[in-house]
């Protein structure tokens, strides 16, 4: 059953993502993005991260990908943009580095259990464990606020500049 | 003292210099809040402020010097290395607060988040120096990149600041998008994020070579971006013309030392036994960086426009010391950076009080008859010109013999003999706007006598001046200093001599 629902959300993703780049309507692409993300929330499901799943859900597939649809209706595109989308050349050489670089990831990933570098991941009964003491939250929690926690004061500027930079380039009156 | 990590308190006295400076940049941002009919001197006030946060951090910066670190997973380093490139930023940032007041006044920019957004960018650039992270460093680097791009794009009333700022913003973010899918790959192949650990995997042969060559080339191409290495170049010179011109000196120095610091820790810490796959790379985008950019520079008209395609050039020498990859070529990149930071910061500044309020004298012949009018910052401005193009006697030369030193001392002769010809070729463009300040008569009408340099100003020309010709005659304490905070990062290998492409 998680083998079948895995191939299903896998499809879906990677359909979704070719949808993004081969539709010429920005919001049937946006559509196509909102499925990718939700397929992956499913994914995460599967792999029992259901509180990644939730964020998945709620923040991108939600929040952010409304805002961004608002902000391409409230821009009324029109169609004059057709004429720079990419086309012929450009499309090849860019779905060619693709595939190219899908190629990569599926050749290295046969016999990847047998490498000694798989060894050096927490298997699932780590995690099983990790989760049993912690809960899904503390697993996240507790490495972000103490190994990583240079890191998320570090996120915490880059938001303020961020947001200062909005303001200043944004603003109405200067 | 000696810091172990064990406690997360350690890493406030490993990041003094970059909290002191976010939370000074802060105090600054509250101090900018004013009303719209307030005084100008509250601007320049302002820009003091900045200037003795970034002096603060400075010395946080010399304590560091007494601070030892045992562990070696840190999420940030304390190594000379990173000290040395945080003094490049530092003075890089001082330079700029103190020529970039007189602009923000006189175009009326909100000078409170201006300042902010340069104390904040040299925060990200700090932590992209200091740590051995690669998701730190992508976040630093965001930091970074965003203070850039919004400085880019900060003169809302100039269409041509707009459009810089734009282009500069979806390039800029395409490339970080590389970056970033060559971290995700790296760490699959080899389980880390962390240099030293990368290293170890790569070294044990435990790692998976594909997809690790395919995140190295990522890695690569999101640096080459960054840096501004032909063929990744396109966004450099409209950027650069585009922004206001303090804007411009900062990206064109501090910005780029940044992006160079982090592409020599990354590859030179983690990919040393790679060193053969990735070098070839590296050495023909030194090649091309150096003769295309040398040329196109040739043919340029407008002042500002040459001097972005000379910045581009300048990247292209660096890459020869990051592609030569031992502790000479990284000891004359650290010397380079500096003394780069200085003339580059210094050059703009003239280019920024010569061109004016509405910035519309930036032509080449608009310096013809510009000596004799205005001696004192004809010499200062020929100065940075020479020591732009290498000319001995000044910092630059040193900066480029020291890179040639290290380029050789890898056997990298083709390298070292395209340098020294790119240099030759950009003696023409340097020398051809002295040419016109000295040798040609001023134009009827001219606007010589109306150019007038604030005391802020005066103080940067007369100090980046000093310290290129100081180092142009006695290099050899800042070498020293140099060679010592290069230590360990260094490719070590054998005799290859006939190897090299």
């Amino acid at each position: 059953m998680v083998d079948i629902l895995f191939f299903v959300f896998a499809a879906t993703a990677v359909g979704g993502a070719l949808g993004v780049v081969l539709q010429k309507n920005p919001v049937s692409s946006l559509l196509f993005m909102v499925g990718t993300l939700a397929s992956l929330a499913g994914l995460f499901v599967l792999m029992e991260a259901h509180f990644l799943a939730a964020i998945q859900v709620i923040v991108y597939a939600g929040a952010i990908m409304v805002l961004f649809l608002f902000v391409i209706m409230l821009l009324n595109l029109g169609h004059d943009y057709r004429d720079d989308l990419k086309t012929g050349l450009g499309m090849f050489t860019a779905f060619a580095a693709a595939g190219a670089l899908a190629g990569v990831l599926v050749s290295q990933l046969r016999g990847v259990e047998e490498t000694p570098l798989a060894q050096h991941f927490p298997g699932p009964d780590a995690l099983d464990q990790l989760l049993a003491e912690q809960g899904i939250i503390g697993a996240i929690a507790h490495p972000l606020f103490t190994d990583y926690v240079v890191a998320f004061e570090l996120v915490g500027i880059l938001l303020l500049v961020a947001l200062v930079g909005a303001i200043v380039i944004a603003k109405r009156r200067v | 003292m000696t810091l172990d990590f064990v406690s997360n308190v350690d890493y406030i006295w490993a990041l003094l210099p970059e909290i002191v400076l976010s939370v000074w940049a802060m105090v600054v941002l509250l101090a900018g809040v004013r009303r719209p009919d307030d005084p100008p001197a509250n601007t320049a006030a302002l820009g003091w402020l900045a200037l003795v946060g970034i002096l603060v951090a400075a010395v946080a910066n010399g304590w560091l010097y007494g601070v030892t670190s045992t562990a070696d997973a840190a999420m940030i380093t304390v190594d000379p290395f990173r000290l040395f490139a945080n003094w490049v930023f530092l003075l890089g940032a001082g330079l700029t607060v103190l020529v970039a007041g007189p602009y923000v006044t006189r175009q009326r920019l909100q000078a409170g988040e201006f300042y902010t957004l340069i104390l904040l960018a040299t925060v990200g650039m700090m932590f992209m120096g200091g740590t051995r992270n690669l998701i730190l460093l992508f976040l630093a680097l965001e930091t970074m990149s965003i203070a850039a791009y919004v400085l880019t794009a900060y003169n809302r009333r100039d269409r041509k600041s707009a459009e810089a700022g734009l282009k500069y913003f979806i390039l800029g973010s395409f490339s970080s998008g590389f970056l970033l899918y060559g971290i995700a790959l790296v760490w699959g192949a080899t389980g880390s994020v962390h240099l030293t650990e990368i290293a170890a995997v790569v070294e044990a042969g435990a790692g998976f070579t594909g997809l690790l060559l395919a995140g190295m080339a990522l890695l690569g191409i999101g640096f080459a971006f960054k840096v501004g290495a032909v063929p990744f170049h396109m966004w450099a010179p409209d950027a650069y013309e585009g922004a206001p011109s303090p804007s411009t000196a900062f990206m064109a120095a501090a910005v780029k030392a940044a992006s160079f610091v982090a592409f020599l820790r990354v590859f030179l810490e983690a990919f040393p036994t790679l060193y053969e796959s990735w070098y070839p790379v590296v050495w023909w985008l030194a090649v091309l960086t150096m003769v295309v950019a040398n040329l196109i520079a040739l043919t340029q008209a407008n002042v500002k426009r040459m001097l972005a395609y000379s910045s581009v050039a300048h990247g292209g020498y660096l890459l020869v010391a990051v592609a030569a990859a031992n502790e000479m070529a990284t000891a004359g990149l650290l010397f380079y950076l500096l003394v780069y930071t200085v003339m580059t910061v210094g050059a703009f500044a003239i280019l920024m009080i010569v061109s004016g309020q509405s910035e519309d004298r930036l032509q080449v012949e608009d310096y013809a008859g510009f000596g004799w009018a205005q001696p004192v910052l004809a010499v200062v401005f020929t100065i940075f010109l020479l020591s732009l193009a290498g000319f001995p006697g000044t910092g630059g030369f040193m900066a480029k013999i020291y890179i040639l030193q290290g380029a050789v001392e890898s056997q990298l002769w083709m390298l070292a003999v395209i340098l020294a010809l790119a240099t030759v070729v950009s003696y023409y463009y340097y020398l051809r706007v002295a040419w016109y300040m000295w040798m040609r008569s001023a134009a009827a009408g001219n606007d010589h006598a109306r150019v007038w340099t604030p005391l802020p100003v005066w103080l940067a020309l007369i100090l980046s001046a000093g310290v290129i010709l100081y180092l142009g005659v006695l290099p050899s304490g800042l070498l020293d200093g140099a060679m010592t905070s290069a230590q360990g990062l260094g490719v070590v290998r054998d005799g290859l001599l006939g190897l090299r492409p």
